[in-house]
């Protein structure tokens, strides 16, 4: 069984795996092409909203108290929490966000800074 | 049920279930649910040698048994969901009998990594995942294309 045969026995494989290589490649230029920079951090403490910060600003906020704290940075647009006193540091290592809907997790302290597109509710933080 | 269909069935299921395990020796491939889907030898190869139905009892059934020895809740939902949403779309193409087990494969492949993502989306209520879908989506092509081509030796080649 030669190549060529085998292309000709098996056309209707190969333009299948054609067009779903060019789906996949379509959407993942669709999900590139729409990803929006965030306008604001919201952080959120056991479900509740605390903070609103807009990513424009450069800030550094202590969350949590009593050796539980996580250290919220806010540089360039992105943030990123630089310090926690929690053993696992897996959201030190996550390092910097900036894209609307991505997430740093703190599990331990129950702890979710999410970016959100669009502006804060009140260009100033706002403690709720 | 006839005897030799129960035996038929126990042994590409428990072949099946050897493939998960095996699968699951492999090292971890860098992005989370991105595997070979070796499984899915055994149900392409139900598929092509018995029937439709055939496949799904013994792909629902590995599902079940994989659940039960190893895995959690949260594991059977996301399996269950791949392997349902895989069975169907591979059902419909073979049921055109214009593809080969690749091209058959090759989509179950891609229907089973994008069950799988969809489940996760809805458990986990963010729509930030939709980044895997694309890399699960060339991983499941490619890892379809060579379950395809085994399977497809397999049918030919083993004894009824």
């Amino acid at each position: 069984m030669g190549s060529v045969n085998w292309l000709k026995t098996h056309r209707n494989d190969v333009l299948l795996i054609a067009i779903l290589l060019i789906l996949g490649g379509a959407l993942a230029l669709f999900l590139y092409a729409t990803r929006q920079t965030g306008g604001y951090v919201s952080v959120q403490v056991g479900g509740e909203t605390v903070m609103e910060l807009p990513l424009g600003e450069d800030a550094q906020i202590v969350l949590g108290e009593g050796g539980h704290t996580n250290t919220l940075v806010i540089k360039d647009g992105t943030a990123q929490i630089i310090e926690a006193g929690c053993p696992d540091q897996i959201c030190v290592n996550q390092g910097a966000v900036r894209y609307a809907g991505e997430s740093i997790v703190c599990l331990p302290h129950k702890l979710v800074v999410t970016v959100e597109g669009g502006q804060a509710d009140d260009v100033d933080a706002t403690a709720k | 049920m006839k005897a030799s269909k129960v035996a038929q069935y126990g042994l590409i299921t428990a072949l099946a279930l050897v493939l998960s395990y095996l699968e699951s020796l492999l090292p971890p491939l860098g992005v989370p649910g991105v595997k070979l889907g070796l499984p899915n030898l055994a149900v392409v190869f139900a598929l092509y040698r018995l029937s439709w139905r055939d496949a799904c009892v013994i792909s629902l059934a590995r599902v079940a048994l994989v659940a039960l020895l190893f895995g959690n809740g949260a594991s059977l939902a996301y399996s269950a969901a791949g392997a349902a949403l895989s069975l169907m779309v591979m059902g419909l193409l073979w049921k055109t009998g214009k593809f080969s087990s690749v091209g058959v494969s090759v989509a179950g492949g891609v229907a089973h990594n994008a069950g799988q993502i969809l489940v996760a989306m809805a458990m986990l209520e963010t729509v930030r995942l939709a980044w895997y879908l694309p890399v699960l989506w060339l991983s499941g092509t490619i890892a379809g294309v060579l379950v395809g081509v085994v399977s497809g030796v397999l049918v030919k080649r083993v004894p009824n």
